[in-house]
């Protein structure tokens, strides 16, 4: 069949100059145009900036697809959906669209928090794309999903987070173009408005319409993608039936990244006040590892550099697991640097988490440096590393001697209390003694 | 080889987890739990869509320089109606965040016109070509005014809708565009002051007064031009923006707003007339006072507009493509 999408050896290209903004004043260039008349101006002068976002890629994209788009951070997903939708040009390579595209790179886009949510359905419909009759026509639908019917003429500065985000999602997913490319949006409001989120993209796929979605969300692409492409470094590591693709990214240690480091300081997370160097998970042994056992302590290190005395900083830790549920947020505690500033340098700060409580699954690290009383952050890198842990079979963790599936999110290891509490007796009350015993 | 099933698990296992809970899910039922994705087959939809709908030709072919030449005005036109939101949100939200809303825009050029007829009326005296010089500044101050604060508005505009750039595609041009277009809005506004002004005065118009319509179409242009101009130079050189108010303070006194066209010397008035505006003002005083029309200076206006209309959009369609990695 033929394809809907076709890229071909895209690239493109980034330049950053270190510290300072992309746009310039005017004077400044002028000044650099007096001073060096001959040299060719732009950032291009000494290579020294330049970032391939996106270096050869090419695939296809046949109508009615749902294909997932996957990669650690910096992998080039995003860019690759800033391209496909126009926003922005690649450096080399080319795209031809055979339909109308719609994108979905942030869910409320142009709301404008004076207006009421009626206005804002229909000025955000048709920054969308959608034509007016069309905003109209699915009005109500849309107010009806978002679960706003009585706050439809208040202006959505009144309106709480979660209603914002609803109304926003809501005029989202009633965008009908052939080709929808989402980035990830489903992390809106709560559990149960994501899974209608859920529910609402597999629809999508299922009329018909290809749809192109980059998620971290592994269950999640692989329940509405049959197809998925796995980006590495800005080029297609893998390109295949879900299944596949998803397990080998996890197996393969691009999406568990055990150390993260930052040898360049300015492209580090942080402001004046603190940057971050470094992030790495390590055993009890010290060892930087991406799989731990989970009946032993595992330490989330992060070292980071002051820039600025007399704050006193709190580093914490937000952990997450592949379905996106927080687990756990962590916060510096019982350290000397609790009330006292910190000096300028490097500082490690390492958090233990005992054995025996995290599930067996792939945690993720986001970590942050703030300062409380004002809140500030100086900085939060989500999704800095990640780790595996792995249950043992031999009989001594939470899951005893059961070699089963077993849910949950922490798995933590109980002090449990059993005794005998009495005989055999006759008749049927010997139940609920049994029970009466446990809790006394 | 037990540490790669362990690693494995999982994925599997939150894959079952998701799907048999499902029991909240309002919309739509999910698929029954397998643990194993599924091939998303639509029935129908899918091969239609493949086998009749797609065109020969790619709808949208992108590469790098594609959108080179000048103004895509046949796309312009596709997106004629986020156009008018975005008018319409300019309109709306300025009018709802100022207390005084609808009476600011009523007053501004009042004021301006009281303050200037007490001190270059009455006591400095400027000629007025022999109409009440209150009724002579509120006219030159109508087009002046619209086209200054079109050019503000616009030469902001792309910096300010920087979010919209970055996350969805339009044709950029809409934005600076329906900056212009919300101040035609108060152009509209003001106007029935001059009708009041004009009743006050006892001035009948004349079969001049059709010009009207044409010269605001040609500020409009004008405006548009400029303000494509410095909403695209803003984007890369953040000083446009602080520049901007200065050249139009500077432009004002350039132009014949608050004297006649006839008070500056003939010899020099070719140059003089070679800023657009001097055409506009001095045409749009002529059209509602029934004056004469200064055909030269109109003649220039017209085509200076033209010819900065082409410049303005063949650079703005030159750098659009870059606003996304830069603003």
């Amino acid at each position: 069949m033929k394809p809907i999408v076709r890229a071909e050896g895209l690239a493109k290209k980034y330049v950053i100059e270190p510290g300072r903004e992309p746009y310039r004043m005017l004077r400044e260039t002028l000044a650099k145009a007096i001073r060096s008349p001959f040299r060719r101006r732009g950032g291009a002068l000494s290579g020294a900036g330049e970032v391939w976002a996106l270096e050869d890629v090419g695939f296809e994209v046949r109508p009615g697809e749902v294909v997932g788009l996957i990669g650690r951070n910096g992998a080039g997903k995003s860019t690759l959906l800033k391209v496909l939708s126009r926003i922005t040009e690649p450096t080399r390579g080319r795209v031809e669209l055979y339909g109308r595209v719609g994108s979905l790179l942030e869910v409320g886009t142009g709301f404008h928090p004076e207006l009421t949510g009626r206005e804002n359905v229909s000025l955000n419909g048709a920054i969308l794309g959608m034509r007016k009759a069309e905003i109209e026509a699915k009005f109500d639908e849309i107010v009806a999903f978002a679960e706003v019917e009585k706050f439809i003429d208040t202006p959505v500065k009144r309106y709480s987070s979660g209603m914002y985000l609803r109304l926003a999602f809501a005029v989202a997913a009633h965008l009908e173009p052939e080709i929808l490319l989402v980035d990830e949006v489903l992390a809106v409001g709560d559990a149960r408005f994501q899974r209608k989120c859920l529910n609402k993209m597999e629809d999508v796929g299922q009329q018909g319409r290809t749809v192109l979605f980059v998620s971290h969300n592994m269950p999640a692409v692989t329940r509405l993608c049959p197809r998925t492409i796995l980006l590495d470094g800005g080029r297609v590591l893998a390109d295949g039936p879900s299944s596949e693709v998803v397990s080998a990214y996890l197996n393969s240690g691009l999406g568990t990244t055990a150390a993260r480091e930052w040898p360049e300081p300015e492209q580090a997370p942080g402001n004046g006040v603190a940057r971050l160097r470094a992030v790495r998970v390590r055993d009890d042994e010290g060892r930087v590892t991406d799989a731990v056992d989970i009946r032993r302590p595992v330490g989330i290190e992060m070292e980071f550099e002051v820039l600025e005395e007399g704050h006193v900083l709190v580093p914490n830790y937000h952990i997450v697991n592949e379905e996106g549920v927080l687990v756990f947020i962590a916060v510096e505690q019982g350290t000397r640097w609790q009330r006292e500033p910190r000096p300028r340098g490097v500082h490690v700060s390492t958090a233990w988490v005992p054995g025996n409580l995290l599930a067996e699954c792939t945690l993720i690290v986001g970590a942050a440096v703030s300062t409380l009383d004002p809140v500030r952050v100086h900085f939060f890198e989500r999704d800095v590393v990640a780790f595996q842990v792995v249950d043992s079979t031999e009989g001594d963790s939470a899951r005893g001697a059961y070699g089963g599936s077993m849910p949950g999110v922490i798995r933590p290891l109980l002090n449990w209390t059993a005794r005998h509490a009495a005989g055999p007796a006759a008749g049927g009350e010997s139940h609920m003694t049994a029970l009466r015993g446990g809790t006394t | 080889m037990g540490h790669c099933y362990a690693r494995r698990l999982p994925i599997r296992k939150i894959l079952m987890v998701m799907t048999s809970s499902n029991d909240t899910g309002a919309v739509s039922p999910v698929p029954p739990a397998t643990g194993i994705p599924r091939r998303v087959e639509p029935a129908g939809a899918a091969a239609t869509l493949g086998q009749h709908r797609l065109p020969d030709e790619p709808l949208v072919t992108i590469q790098h320089g594609s959108s080179w030449g000048g103004l895509d005005l046949r796309e312009l036109w596709e997106y004629r109606e986020l156009l008018y939101f975005l008018v319409w949100r300019d309109v709306k939200v300025r009018y709802k965040q100022a207390a005084l809303g609808l009476a600011w825009v009523v007053m501004q050029p009042l004021l301006m016109t009281l303050v200037f007829t007490v001190f270059l009326g009455y006591l400095a005296r400027v000629p007025s070509d022999g109409m009440p010089y209150l009724l002579f500044v509120y006219v030159g101050l109508l087009p002046w005014g619209f086209f200054s604060s079109a050019v503000l508005n616009s030469s902001g505009s792309l910096v300010g809708n920087a979010h919209l750039i970055t996350k969805v595609y339009f044709p950029r041009g809409v934005i600076p565009a329906a900056a212009v277009g919300a101040r035609l809005v108060d152009l509209a506004v003001a106007s029935v002051i001059l009708a009041g002004l004009m009743a006050y005065y006892r001035v009948v118009p004349t079969a001049a007064i059709l010009a009207v319509p044409p010269l605001v179409a040609l500020t409009t242009l004008l405006a548009l031009a400029c303000g494509m101009l410095t909403s695209s130079l803003n984007v890369k050189y953040r000083d446009v923006g602080v520049a901007m108010p200065v050249l139009m303070q500077l432009g004002m006194y350039l132009s014949p707003v608050l004297y006649p066209l006839s008070l500056v010397p003939e010899d020099w008035r070719w140059v003089y007339a070679l800023n657009p505006m001097v055409g506009i003002v001095s045409g749009f005083r002529a059209a509602v006072l029934g004056h004469e029309f200064d055909w030269y200076a109109l003649g220039v206006s017209a085509a200076l507009t033209l010819a900065l209309l082409v410049c303005a959009s063949y650079l703005f369609r030159r750098v659009e493509r870059e606003f996304a990695d830069i603003i």
